[in-house]
């Protein structure tokens, strides 16, 4: 489902990654961890299209698609979510209007019916409660006033809603506590589908253990230095990143 | 340049010029044009002598400039103070009117042909200085409404006239008001008698169109015991490269349990993006709620102009009488605009409510001016103000001047202020969900604004929401 082969990108001028390769096969769960500064959060950025980033080499092919030629909104219609690390606050607009005009805009490019307020709202229940996430958010204004674990399960609920194929976890669980690392897991979990794909990116271990992952892959400086199953989780945990360092040199 | 700013400014929609033979007077101002303009609207003596009184008040009065705004002086002896489209003769009928000023209106939205004119609004049309015609008066008529052109007010209604004209606002107010009453060319008059609900908004749509002239209208409604009417006006402007001085003079009198709910849509021509050119809007609007539980709101939304300069308010002088403000104002491109409200507390148990929401992108300044006083018979006085800023992108700016003078000490008094900026943060976290940019910012910028569209009769809510959609065009991307 997606391919990326040497990405490089850089933000104000300093290049950050420094030639990625991935790839990510539909029904898989991907974790992607390494320490402070490595570019994980950069990659995630990178995948949606944020324009403080530039590419500046490498491929990335979504589907078939060339992603890195489509627009940050091209991405989301086709199925991409990225569940942001600091969701921002829109005051004036409630949750439900938001997720509302959101969802209409990825069923019109799928050529499917919009939704009035009230569909919608049987739309939203229906998620939610398959989710066991609550909907009380929905009337208040976008992350407003919001603490931090009120906003990742709002993320987390508008994925449920959404619908996405490839979706993009950053950092989700910075910031939890382990009821609501739960919860969001939980959610997660309930999301996976033969034919949808998750990349999670991760600084520790902890969210791994409520959701597993198929592959675990390292980065650092700029590249992913080692590869593995959902047991190199638990060594890095033990180890550090450390011991990987003349490896990623080698690289 | 951020993605918000950088899009093609979206060319102002209402800037063509109707070719059309119009009947002009010669630039400058003195004696003899004012009896030029009375005479050839044919006016009684009263008002003859009342428009020389305001003109040799001006002449003693010096032009304001404290306005947290910048532009060029005025000469006052370049501007035509008279422009009116040649008609053959008075037309019976809207049907009869020159077809040029027909489609003209029609290019604007506001059709004046019997088959498609907008049912439930009578409209009254006013091209340059002077009104083409007014729809439904027969059927107003039939309730005892007065709804027709200033002039004709003048011609048809001398008493009514001559009892309520500038009791609100006198010609010795301000600069530009004393100059309106000099020079007052056309503009509404509306009189509903006692215990009448409107059955239909009012509503009239001012067009200039002649250059190197002035727009001076006066408006005047008078709402008699507990009626009640809706009024909105609408305008635009040529895209010209000179600036155009718009000083209109706008009272309202509501009666006991009477109300006036007046409404403005306005997109002047703004300038161009160099800030050349524009409409300078500097008008005075007031209501007087004379009667106990009397009742007026000003509901606003500036879109255009290069220059907005007016203050609509509120004199609360009859007991549990009500004032509200509601405005949502935009300065985009190289627009400023320095507009807010008064409201006078005079009776017992007045309230006012006052929300403003001021949006600036470009390079466009935006700013508040707000003044409650409380004076010292008013016991039980309550203000409620919101004045709410948002800017978009960063090379324009926000100002609040509020003025509180309370003077009893049983008033109540609330004011919130807030400032947000739509940042490229949000912007692109719309877009990850699959919104456009434009969308976005549509849909934020309404959401800032929603409780001031909320106020506006439904027919025109949409059409300014669309309009802010369209000024903003330019400032975001």
């Amino acid at each position: 489902m997606l391919e990326i082969r040497g990405l490089r990108a850089s933000v104000q001028g300093t290049e950050i990654l420094h030639g990625v390769d991935l790839t990510i096969r539909a029904g898989e769960v991907h974790a992607i961890m390494g320490p402070n500064g490595s570019g994980k959060s950069t990659l995630a950025q990178v995948l949606a299209g944020h324009p403080a980033y530039t590419v500046t080499g490498g491929t990335v092919t979504y589907e078939g698609k060339d992603l890195l030629g489509l627009a940050p909104e091209e991405r989301a219609r086709e199925g991409v979510f990225l569940a942001f690390q600091y969701p921002v606050e829109i005051k004036g607009i409630t949750n439900a209007y938001f997720l509302r005009s959101a969802l209409n805009a990825i069923r019109k490019h799928r050529g499917l019916e919009e939704l009035d307020p009230i569909d919608f709202i049987g739309v939203l229940e229906e998620k939610a409660k398959a989710v066991e996430l609550g909907d009380e958010m929905m009337n208040r204004p976008v992350n407003d006033g919001f603490s931090g674990g009120e906003k990742k399960r709002n993320e987390i609920l508008q994925m449920a809603v959404l619908e996405p194929r490839l979706a993009i976890l950053d950092e989700t669980d910075s910031g939890l506590d382990i009821d609501a690392l739960k919860t969001v897991a939980n959610a997660v979990n309930r999301l996976r589908r033969p034919d949808n794909a998750t990349l999670i990116v991760t600084h520790y271990q902890r969210l791994l253990n409520y959701i597993t992952p198929d592959f675990v892959h390292v980065l650092a400086d700029g590249r992913i230095v080692k590869s593995g199953g959902k047991e190199l989780a638990h060594e890095l945990e033990a180890r550090g990143y450390d011991w990987l360092r003349p490896e990623a040199a080698a690289v | 340049m951020t993605s918000i700013e950088s899009q093609v400014l979206q060319p102002y929609k209402y800037g063509f010029v109707t070719d059309i033979d119009s009947d002009t007077v010669p630039p400058g101002l003195n004696e003899d044009v004012i009896r030029l303009i009375s005479a050839k609207k044919g006016e009684p003596a009263f008002l003859l002598e009342w428009r020389l009184k305001a003109y040799r008040h001006w002449l003693t009065m010096k032009e304001p400039r404290w306005a947290n705004v910048t532009y060029v002086g005025i000469d006052y002896q370049a501007i035509r103070y008279y422009s009116s489209p040649k008609q053959q003769k008075k037309w019976d009928s809207l049907d009869q009117v020159d077809p040029k000023l027909l489609e003209t209106f029609e290019k604007l939205g506001i059709p004046l042909g019997e088959q498609k004119r907008l049912t439930g609004v009578a409209v009254d049309a006013v091209f340059d200085s002077v009104s083409v015609g007014t729809t439904f008066k027969e059927t107003l008529a039939k309730e005892g409404i007065i709804f027709c052109s200033f002039s004709d007010a003048v011609r048809e209604h001398p008493d009514l006239i001559e009892k309520y004209l500038g009791t609100v606002v006198p010609s010795s107010d301000n600069f530009f008001a004393a100059l309106n009453a000099a020079v007052f060319s056309d503009g509404s008059f509306a009189y509903i008698p006692k215990g009448v609900r409107c059955p239909m908004e009012l509503s009239t749509y001012f067009r200039i169109n002649a250059s190197s002239t002035g727009q001076f209208e006066r408006t005047l409604i008078v709402a008699e015991e507990g009626s009640y009417v809706s009024y909105l006006e609408g305008c635009s402007a040529p895209m010209r490269d000179e600036n155009q001085l718009h000083a209109a003079v706008v009272e309202l009198v509501a009666l006991d349990h009477a109300e006036i709910k007046y409404s403005t849509v306005q997109n002047w021509y703004p300038g161009d993006a160099e800030g050349k050119g524009g409409i300078y809007n500097f008008v005075t609007k007031r209501g007087i709620c004379a009667g106990r539980a009397s009742k007026i709101s000003w509901t606003q939304v500036e879109t255009g102009s290069a220059i907005t300069w007016k203050y609509p308010g509120c004199i609360l002088q009859g007991d549990d009488s009500i004032g509200e403000f509601y405005s949502v104002a935009v300065t985009a491109g190289r627009q400023q605009a320095d507009t807010g409200t008064k409201m006078i507390h005079i009776g017992k148990n007045t309230k006012s409510t006052i929300v403003s929401k001021g949006i600036s992108a470009g390079r466009g300044q935006n700013t508040y001016r707000g003044q409650v006083k409380i004076l010292k018979g008013a016991t039980g006085a309550r203000n409620y103000s919101q004045c709410d800023s948002m800017l978009i992108g960063d090379q324009c700016g926000a100002h609040t001047f509020p003025y509180i003078d309370v003077r009893n000490s049983t008033a109540t008094m609330e004011h919130e202020a807030s400032t947000s900026k739509i940042g490229e943060d949000q912007i692109f976290y719309c877009k990850q969900r699959g919104l456009s940019a434009e969308d976005a910012v549509s849909m934020i910028v309404n959401g800032f604004c929603k409780e001031v569209f909320r106020e506006l009769p439904m027919e025109f809510a949409v059409e300014a929401q669309n309009l802010l959609g369209i000024s903003l065009e330019g400032s975001v991307g």
